[in-house]
């Protein structure tokens, strides 16, 4: 008998409670909006944080409250944007697909300042004299960015240098954050030609660590027919807004520096 | 009722027994929440909030329930059951009547029901005014305001920890000790001076 008193205290207590928290979810129950649901299944739900909102549910908050528009969102696909933008009663805005692009070329090919052994990660092994590489702006080749890629996009090349598959990239960003050495950046898909090289080195400098290195020969700036292409501090920029995708640079280029994308 | 008992219990919880810096409850939040001055200030407002209500309604269950029944050893479970259905309780109310007072508390209630700080409190009126069983006179009250000085004790050390932590973000700390690691240097630099308040006796 005397082992049911507890239970029954404890039981008795655990239903009250209960009860009083079911009522009083019926009563003071609060109306969420019925659209924030149906925009929330139509986003991809990766809550990768390129819009700038904690994660998808976030956004969805956030569009419905007014405070950004459906382009923020860089991973959906045109059809799922259109379909939001109708649950919104918005027009949606075309917005200049971008991908992830490495400006770097070097890898395997360009040489190292000492043998690095310790975690095999980019971050840990810039903190130690700015990594391996002799070219102090070249990529590490730990794959940083691939391990933090949500859409598996990056891949690890034979040259130890990371792969972008450009259909698979979402433009997030993520892996533009992450990488120690900045050499990563989001560039517009329809300009389909690229630095690959970030050395502000001279060019005799970069031709001692690297054998793809851009060397500031100006030989591109003197080709382009629209002025798109200029030699800063020894180093090639394209102005994507000029650029016609022509790809005379590519051709001219001695170091193969500039490239298109396949 | 006795005022001198009331300052002493005031004194001690605030600053000698802090529960943060002393005992050592309730480190998630304070931690957690303690990156700005505003967010910890809501967050030690609603600590107050629920501490001063649970040890009302954990007072009340003790004195008229367990005590009778001869089930003291069932307090600990009882008094989570109360703290986490009363916060739910009391998040529902709030979301409802005051939707600008849900959104700057909302997340916080839910790492309230959570917090052993609250069970402390309570656990800690039980051993005080209960001794050898029996309710002392103005227990009730006493326990009461315990529990709310038990959560301006929070509060305080809450908002300096905020304080230290802002003008942080400003400091130019090497990089392997930024964020949570350096947080927990200033938190244990705090808790040392907080032991000094042990030479008052009462």
């Amino acid at each position: 008998m005397e082992i049911l008193i507890p239970i029954i205290i404890l039981g008795g207590l655990g239903l009250g409670f209960g009860l009083v928290l079911a009522i009083a979810s019926k009563k003071f129950c609060v109306e969420a909006d019925p659209r924030i649901e149906k925009i929330f299944a139509r986003l991809p739900g990766a809550n990768c944080g390129a819009c700038g909102f904690p994660g998808c549910m976030g956004f969805a908050e956030g569009l419905i409250q007014g405070s950004c528009s459906v382009e923020k969102c860089t991973v959906s696909n045109e059809e799922a944007k259109e379909e939001i933008a109708k649950i919104l009663g918005v027009k949606i805005k075309e917005e200049v697909k971008k991908v992830a692009t490495l400006h770097c070329f070097g890898g395997n090919r360009a040489k190292d300042k000492y043998t690095y052994q310790g975690i095999k990660d980019c971050v840990a092994a810039n903190l130690v004299l700015g990594g391996q590489k002799a070219c102090v702006y070249g990529c590490l080749g730990f794959g940083d960015c691939l391990r933090v890629c949500p859409f598996d996009a990056i891949k690890m090349s034979e040259d130890g240098l990371p792969l972008i598959d450009k259909d698979k990239c979402k433009a997030c960003n993520k892996c533009v954050e992450i990488c120690p050495k900045k050499i990563l950046s989001l560039s517009p898909l329809s300009g389909n030609v690229f630095v690959a090289c970030s050395s502000h080195d001279s060019g005799k400098d970069t031709k001692a660590v690297c054998s793809v290195g851009c060397i500031a020969c100006k030989l591109c700036e003197k080709i382009c027919p629209v002025d798109a292409i200029h030699v800063v501090d020894n180093l090639v920029i394209i102005d994507y807004n000029k650029c016609t995708s022509c790809g005379k640079c590519v051709e001219v280029c001695p170091m193969k520096t500039i490239k298109k994308r396949e | 009722m006795d005022v001198g008992k009331i300052l002493a219990i005031a004194i001690s919880m605030v600053f000698i027994n802090n529960f943060i810096l002393s005992k050592f409850l309730g480190l998630c939040p304070f931690l957690g929440v303690s990156k700005e001055t505003k967010s910890a200030t809501s967050m030690g407002l609603a600590v107050i909030f629920v501490m001063t209500c649970s040890a009302i309604i954990t007072w009340l269950l003790y004195y008229f329930l367990l005590i009778p029944f001869n089930v003291e050893y069932l307090r600990t479970i009882v008094f989570i059951l109360v703290i986490a259905a009363f916060v739910q309780f009391i998040e529902m109310v709030i979301r409802k009547n005051s939707p600008a007072l849900y959104r700057s508390l909302g997340i916080y209630l839910p790492l309230i029901t959570t917090n052993c700080a609250v069970l402390g409190v309570t656990i800690l009126n039980i051993d005080n005014f209960f001794p050898s069983g029996q309710a002392v006179k103005w227990g009730f009250a006493y326990s009461v305001f315990q529990a709310f000085f038990a959560g301006i004790g929070f509060l305080l050390a809450l908002i300096l920890m905020s304080g230290i932590r802002e003008r942080l973000q400003f400091a130019d700390t090497p990089r392997s000790m930024r964020g949570v690691a350096i947080a927990f240097v200033v938190a244990s630099l705090m808790s040392l001076a907080f032991m000094g308040f042990n030479g008052f006796r009462f």
